[in-house]
């Protein structure tokens, strides 16, 4: 029973779960109405934003070779800047600024996917530099002033309760989760993520077109950013140039929280939702806490090496 | 993953002497980057005539010196096959301590002294929370650094919560001075060359690459990896601390983000330079030209008179096509 225990406390989802409750329990006792279904909503919300750019980075890591992308912040933004573009206030042209944002996303995604399976380019370095790319067209587009703006329905639709109490934006995350995790557990396609992840050579072998299912991790990555972008669009409204740049690295960390080994080939959807709402959380109890800024930031970080400490870590290197 | 010359470099040196292996298809990703600096160099003299002037050199040097020695420091850590991406904390986070401490103690030479002296210990210690937590806690190290970076950040708000203070004009005087008639960036510039030169020659920076090469192997084989990858991040702390430094001669002034953008450019600087991110492949002299790359992609931009929005494309096309020109060379024709 104990044995059952300890090993249920190393898996990462678990540690992730109990987390958000010391987190909520934490926040509502230093300051009652932390936990209000007020106060959750936007929890949840902004969750969402970040759960769904980590989907994107969840693909990207679980298909290994050192995978990650950083590209994921200059793509949001693009989403926003382009569904705004296309929408101009009007619900009319909501769709086509969906299916515009989300095949450019994809596109852009995959171009990074084509650089590191052709070009055998290492991942970090390609979206680096495809970040930079993404970052450079939007000044070009925007001239660094924000422009475009959501349709109202889209914002009625992602702000507003829509069923439960809980606004659209939340049940557009929790239908992302459930078709990634159907992707990752019920397809061809996902069982070759994993594959490859694990281990290429053999994956290879097995017949997993390898090249094929890694770019298209890096598509799907793009696409889910865009999707973001579209998201935050109608959360806010109209978007800044910079506004994805705040989801690249805690795309990551909320992977890594949730249990997906940054080696790629295990991990899974759902520990990374559990990742992005403790990071949420986290970030939200600090803000209720009366101090300034960079105790605030200090104890994030903190944290964060805290969380690594619980099962962050990697293995000997004897044994 | 690991690159065939993974198992060669340790210990096989004899009496002490660590062996010189040279691959020719090593050097190439260097010799790129040197071509490329070139061809950018000459672009840059022919929309700028003033270019080569020995003014203007200096000048270059300078602005570029910062994300030069970040660089530097960084591609020890890459060469373990480690990432620090806290690099640009550390540098803020000395620049304030440095503003900061002189400016409190009143501007003497004794408080110069004690704010270099502190800067310094800063940038080590932070480099040491790093190694500490990568090398000996095993904590992967993107997310580590990112995580150590936001506290150094942190501690930098705290120190200086907006940009400000001043430095008293005889820190920047000499940082802008010369010595024996050479400018003073270029003698720190050559400072870290000379350090990256003695080092290489360790075998300390064997064991690096070998430990970037098959962390495994290099355990296997009795290396002290963990102190290797250790030793890395606190050299990688020092020259962090050395870029806060110069950029507080360079600003005479303090702030609190100035770093920030050397972390991303840092590592491209490296990659750039021929550096592998798989670690073992590459060196210093390689991530030095990588950053005066980058500073001269900027200055090419803007002296090809680009209208202001065009530049921001422009520069991520050109060193996107560097960075995939160098994965490609350094791959050869092995392949």
């Amino acid at each position: 029973m104990q044995a059952r225990i300890a090993q249920l406390l190393k898996q990462p989802l678990t540690v992730a779960v109990i987390a958000i409750a010391v987190l909520l329990i934490g926040g509502e006792l230093i300051s009652p109405g932390f936990a209000s279904p007020r106060q959750m909503v936007t929890l949840l919300t902004v969750a969402s934003l970040l759960g769904v750019v980590a989907a994107g980075q969840n693909l990207v890591i679980l298909g290994g070779r050192e995978g990650i992308d950083l590209s994921v912040g200059g793509i949001v933004s693009f989403g926003a800047f382009l569904a705004g573009n296309i929408m101009q206030q009007s619900d009319a042209n909501i769709a086509p600024a969906l299916a515009a944002v989300l095949a450019a996303t994809f596109a852009i995604g995959l171009a990074s996917g084509l650089g590191v399976t052709w070009l055998r380019i290492p991942p970090l370095v390609m979206t680096l530099g495809m970040l930079g790319v993404v970052q450079g067209g939007l000044v070009l587009l925007t001239r660094g002033v924000p422009s475009g703006r959501a349709a109202p329905l889209l914002n009625d639709l992602i702000t507003d309760p829509l069923l439960f109490g809980l606004p659209g934006i939340v049940f557009a995350w929790i239908a992302v989760g459930a078709l990634l995790t159907l992707l990752l557990r019920r397809t061809t396609f996902g069982y070759n993520v994993y594959a490859i992840g694990a281990n290429e050579a053999a994956a290879a072998l097995a017949g997993v077109p390898v090249r094929r299912t890694r770019a298209l991790l890096f598509g799907l990555s793009g696409l889910l950013s865009g999707f973001t972008g579209i998201l935050l669009l109608g959360y806010t409204e109209y978007v800044f140039v910079g506004a994805g740049d705040q989801y690249m690295l805690p795309s990551i960390i909320a992977v890594v929280i949730g249990g997906t080994s940054l080696a790629g080939g295990s991990g899974g959807y759902v520990g990374t939702m559990a990742g992005a709402l403790v990071l949420v959380l986290l970030q939200s109890i600090l803000t209720t806490l009366n101090i300034p800024p960079f105790g605030r930031q200090i104890i994030f970080g903190v944290t964060l090496l805290g969380l690594m400490l619980l099962y962050g870590r990697q293995r000997r290197l004897r044994g | 993953m690991p690159p065939p010359e993974a198992g060669e470099s340790p210990a096989t040196g004899a009496a002490g002497r660590a062996p010189r292996v040279r691959l020719s298809a090593k050097q190439r990703p260097y010799l790129l980057a040197v071509i490329v600096l070139l061809v950018l160099a000459a672009t840059n003299a022919i929309l700028q005539p003033t270019f080569l002037r020995f003014g203007v050199v200096t000048s270059n040097i300078a602005a570029f010196l910062p994300l030069a020695l970040v660089a530097v420091g960084q591609t020890y850590v890459v060469l373990a096959s480690d990432i620090d991406l806290s690099a640009g904390a550390i540098v803020s986070l000395v620049n304030v301590s440095v503003v900061t401490i002189i400016e409190t103690m009143g501007g003497t030479g004794a408080s110069i002294a004690l704010g270099l002296a502190a800067g310094v210990a800063a940038g080590l210690a932070a480099g040491a929370v790093n190694g500490f937590c990568v090398a000996v806690l095993r904590f992967q190290p993107i997310v580590t650094t990112f995580a150590t970076g936001i506290v150094f950040s942190g501690i930098a708000l705290w120190i200086l919560p907006q940009a400000g203070r001043q430095v008293p004009p005889e820190f920047y005087t000499a940082y802008a001075g010369s010595v024996l008639g050479v400018p003073a960036v270029i003698w720190i510039l050559a400072g870290a060359a000379l350090f990256a030169a003695v080092v290489a020659r360790l075998r300390y920076y064997h064991a690096l690459r070998a430990t970037g090469g098959s962390i495994h192997a290099a355990y296997q084989t009795g290396l002290p990896v963990g102190r290797v990858r250790f030793t890395a991040y606190v050299i990688c702390g020092l020259f962090s601390a050395l870029a806060g430094l110069a950029l507080v001669g360079e600003t005479a002034s303090g702030d609190p983000l100035i770093g920030q953008a050397l972390t991303l450019s840092s590592v491209t600087a490296v990659v750039l330079g021929g550096t592998a991110l798989s670690g073992c492949v590459g060196g210093v002299a390689g991530s030095i030209l990588g950053a005066f790359i980058l500073g001269l992609i900027g200055n090419v931009i803007f002296f090809a008179q680009l209208p202001f929005e065009w530049q921001g494309l422009v520069q991520g096309l050109i060193i996107l096509a560097a960075l995939a020109g160098g994965v490609l060379m350094a791959r050869g024709k092995g392949e």
